[in-house]
């Protein structure tokens, strides 16, 4: 009987579905607001990137609750494993001098790209998200290939990481008093289309936000570690 | 073009199957790492840079990490 009621229920789902779908145009643009920011996101913003020019500049204070959920995560990850804390069981053995040897010369390289995706948020593909996960990537390198030999700097990480929130939010505040007036406004001078230094106030921005993700990436990825 | 994309999404969904099917949840954690990493590419070719980043960098990378370092700390065989 429940067998059958559930067939039922997946009938209507289905028809449901499908006739709302069949109501939908593909192919034909009905976003009035996309086209807005595919036809004048280089003017207003300065930024070549339209992506980053979205996330960063129309859409930024989304961007501010991104980061402080990711914030938050990090916090309650903290204090869960803060809770467990517990002498580790097991012995591993020392990673190889070949492996050891390769895992430090690719540190500072992927470190440096890492850096390089979020200064050039607004010009390239990719930002302050992207080029923070990849540092924090350049960690997991580290943690698994040198096994506890290297530590990241504790100090350093929560450093960067409050700092990095504290500059986004002191940005917007500049923002909001200056000019026109509203939280995150771009008061910065646009400079040169499709240079390093223009697009105003948005690689400050991601430099923050790359800082501060990588430093909680790194962060999670060293409690994890502590714990095993 | 559409070949490769029909090899890569063929690739795909045979990494997400295994991943289900292994073991050793330590191949299952490479077969998902896959998925992930096939996805950034399909993400590439569909003109969509930024996505492929974040989907290489935190699919593929971080969240394996995360599995590998948790399967360290249990046990590496499903019973």
């Amino acid at each position: 009987m429940r067998k059958i009621i559930g067939i039922i229920l997946l009938i209507i789902i289905a028809w449901g579905i499908g006739t709302s779908l069949q109501e939908i145009p593909f192919g034909i643009s009905r976003a009035k607001l996309a086209d807005h920011y595919i036809h004048n996101g280089k003017e207003e913003t300065g930024a070549a990137n339209i992506v980053t020019s979205v996330v960063v500049s129309y859409r930024s204070l989304d961007t501010l609750g991104e980061v402080t959920v990711l914030f938050l995560a990090a916090i309650g990850l903290g204090a869960v494993l803060a809770a467990l804390k517990q002498k580790s069981v097991k012995e591993s053995e020392k990673a190889s001098l070949i492996l050891s040897t390769g895992c430090r010369l690719l540190f500072p390289l992927i470190l440096l790209f890492g850096a390089y995706i979020f200064i050039h948020g607004h010009l390239t593909p990719g930002g302050g998200f992207q080029g923070g996960a990849i540092v924090a990537s350049a960690f997991v390198l580290m943690y698994l290939g040198c096994h506890k030999e290297k530590k990241i700097n504790e100090t350093g990480s929560i450093l960067s990481e409050s700092l990095g929130g504290l500059a986004f939010i002191v940005i917007g505040l500049i923002g909001l008093a200056i000019g026109t007036g509203y939280f995150l406004n771009n008061f910065l001078p646009k400079g040169e289309f499709n240079t390093l230094l223009s697009a105003g106030i948005i690689p400050i921005i991601y430099i923050a936000i790359g800082f501060k993700v990588g430093a909680e990436l790194s962060k999670i990825i060293d409690l994890l570690m502590e714990e095993s | 073009m559409i070949l490769i994309v029909t090899f890569l999404v063929i690739a795909m969904l045979a990494a997400a199957i295994s991943a289900y099917f292994f073991k050793d949840l330590l191949s299952a954690v490479i077969a998902s790492c896959m998925v992930s990493l096939i996805a950034a590419v399909l993400f590439f070719f569909l003109h969509a840079p930024d996505v492929a980043m974040a989907e290489a960098s935190i699919g593929a990378a971080l969240v394996t990490a995360v599995f590998v370092i948790a399967i360290r700390r249990t046990e590496r065989y499903e019973k």
